[in-house]
């Protein structure tokens, strides 16, 4: 090929290079541009309502303006922390044996296993606690929810956990057992260390997953307008209070949904950003 | 072939002491390898070895790629038991006793080892000296003992006031010779090296020869290595390895002198491998 047969074909591919440039560029924009919309939107609709109040004060009766959702942000963490206690521990050590001590099939089972429990609809899992702590203790409570959200962590920090070790270079496993240190000396001084901050990753990134769920809690820790002073009692959470509220009639309550929303997107950010911090600030282990 | 192989092997390694060139001939044994067979699952990596590493002095395995030197080596102090499908005829003795009859952390802690590439732990220089000596559950001073250690590795001038500092942050000789060290700090009787130099530059190089020859006084070595010069200039005896078997074990300074074996003679001559 020659000549002017040849410029036009070097200009058709040209064009067609820069076309294809273009669209992936602005599909990757349009990611960007999905969270920076939803939160613009959130900012505008509910920006105005987070003030103190809404960290520090119960909600008020409707028709009554003001009022907060400190009950629903505590509530929250509440059921975070009793997730984490029932889905780091799990998480953790079974990424532990996974990485370290399983064979080929035990290893492909599990690891198919986490995966479909992470598929599992939200909702399905809320059923499963219901069923299984609800229905027993014969009301709702934060120990329902939280046992809820613990199983959904439960596969993702196991995955990630098994993954952060494997990455661990073998040579550091032939180095503390060259010294004398057995297999679980070795894990607990050497490989775990070496993996702690993907972990600790991996934990921060799942909370923040479980954070926003409401299916699960719906009809596991349900709701609740007061504090809730144990762990006993149905309980608040700021996705089920944005749902509540966002289906009732009321523009107060709208406000407050916005805002809610708002807050738990920021601590869903912010639990991101650190959890890249923690990443990034320390290469582990060369490769 | 094979015959003629068992008779150089016998004459090399000097069995029942009749043979002229019996290289460790009145040297006190500290390891004796003795009709060694290994397997990776169906294949066979070494053959019918026997060998003597002698107390006190450096010995050095040389010889192609995949004859069986690191594998040999790595029998020693039974880092080859991480590979679940190897499997081991023969006897190994240290001082005597048959390795196999000991706690394995015990055996690691009296045969030590450097690998190819250098491997700190993600921890500060003082917690790599460290390590040995804590999970052992050492009672004396911490301190005087990584001091002690970094000292006979030639690496105290370098990090005496960064010992908190990462590993990570020395040079590739300087972290390798920290392995040493760390190796060092549990006190072996034996050391055994895989290839330490081959991911250095040659003053690393030169540093890490000199270290050795330093430590023999007091420690027995057996240095696997890819680099010829490397034998010849830091080893008292070395063991020619091909296809798994033992061809000829040497002084070092006959073996790169007046070879017996004339596949020794190609390979030190640069022929082939």
């Amino acid at each position: 090929m020659s000549g002017w047969a040849g410029r036009a074909h070097r200009q058709f591919r040209q064009a067609l290079s820069n076309l294809m440039l273009s669209v992936t560029a602005l599909c990757a924009l349009l990611v960007v541009g999905v969270l920076f919309f939803i939160l613009g939107y959130l900012m505008w609709n509910g920006g105005s309502s987070v003030d103190l109040n809404f960290f520090t004060k119960l909600p008020t009766p409707v028709g009554e303006t003001g009022g907060g959702m400190a009950n629903a942000i505590v509530g929250s963490l509440k059921l975070l922390f009793l997730a984490s206690v029932v889905g780091i521990p799990i998480g953790v050590i079974g990424g532990i044996y996974m990485a370290e001590f399983s064979g080929k099939l035990s290893a492909f089972i599990v690891q198919y296993t986490a995966d479909l429990l992470n598929g599992v609809p939200s909702i399905v899992i809320g059923i499963f606690a219901y069923t299984l702590i609800v229905l027993r203790m014969k009301h709702f409570s934060a120990i329902a929810g939280g046992f809820a959200l613990g199983i959904m962590m439960i596969p993702i920090t196991l995955r990630s956990t098994e993954e952060f070790l494997r990455s661990v270079p073998g040579s550091l496993r032939e180095g503390a057992m060259a010294l004398g240190a057995s297999k679980w000396k070795t894990i607990v001084t050497v490989i775990v260390p070496a993996a702690y901050r993907g972990i600790l990753t991996a934990i921060l990134l799942s909370m923040a997953r479980v954070a926003g769920e409401t299916a699960p809690l719906l009809f596991t820790a349900f709701n609740n307008r007061y504090w809730s002073p144990g762990w006993n009692q149905p309980i608040a959470s700021l996705p089920v209070v944005v749902y509540t509220y966002a289906i009732s009639p009321y523009d107060d309550w709208h406000r407050q949904a916005w805002a809610a929303g708002l807050v738990l997107l920021g601590m869903v950010l912010l639990t991101n950003i650190i959890a890249r911090g923690v990443l990034s600030r320390g290469t582990s282990a060369p490769r | 072939m094979n015959a003629a192989v068992g008779a150089m092997r016998k004459m090399a390694v000097g069995a029942a002491g009749e043979s002229k060139s019996d290289p460790v001939a009145g040297m006190q044994p500290r390891i004796e390898v003795r009709k060694l067979n290994f397997f990776y699952g169906a294949r066979q990596a070494l053959f019918d070895v026997s060998l003597t590493v002698p107390i006190n002095r450096v010995t050095a395995l040389i010889g192609p790629s995949g004859c069986g030197k690191s594998t040999l080596l790595r029998t020693l102090n039974r880092m080859n038991e991480t590979v679940k499908v190897s499997r081991l005829e023969g006897e190994i003795l240290l001082d005597g006793e048959d390795i196999h009859d000991q706690d394995v952390t015990r055996l690691r802690r009296r045969v030590g080892m450097v690998f190819q590439r250098p491997n700190p732990f993600p921890k500060s220089i003082f917690d790599n000296i460290a390590y040995g000596l804590r999970i052992n559950g050492y009672k004396g001073d911490l301190a005087e003992a990584v001091e002690k250690s970094l000292r006979r590795a030639a690496l105290w001038e370098e990090v005496k006031d960064s010992l908190q500092k990462s590993a990570y942050a020395l040079s590739g000789g300087q972290q390798q010779r920290l392995c040493i060290a760390r190796a060092l700090a549990v006190d072996p009787e034996v050391l055994l090296l895989d290839e330490p130099c081959s991911a250095l530059d040659p003053i690393s190089t030169a540093k890490i020869e000199e270290l050795l020859f330093s430590l023999k006084d007091n420690c027995t070595m057996a240095i696997v290595t890819h680099n010829m010069q490397q034998a010849a200039r830091s080893s008292d005896l070395t063991a020619f390895m091909l296809e798994g078997r033992l061809i000829e074990f040497q002084s070092t300074e006959q073996l790169f002198t007046t070879p017996t074996d004339p596949r020794t003679e190609a390979y030190i001559t640069g022929r082939f491998g």
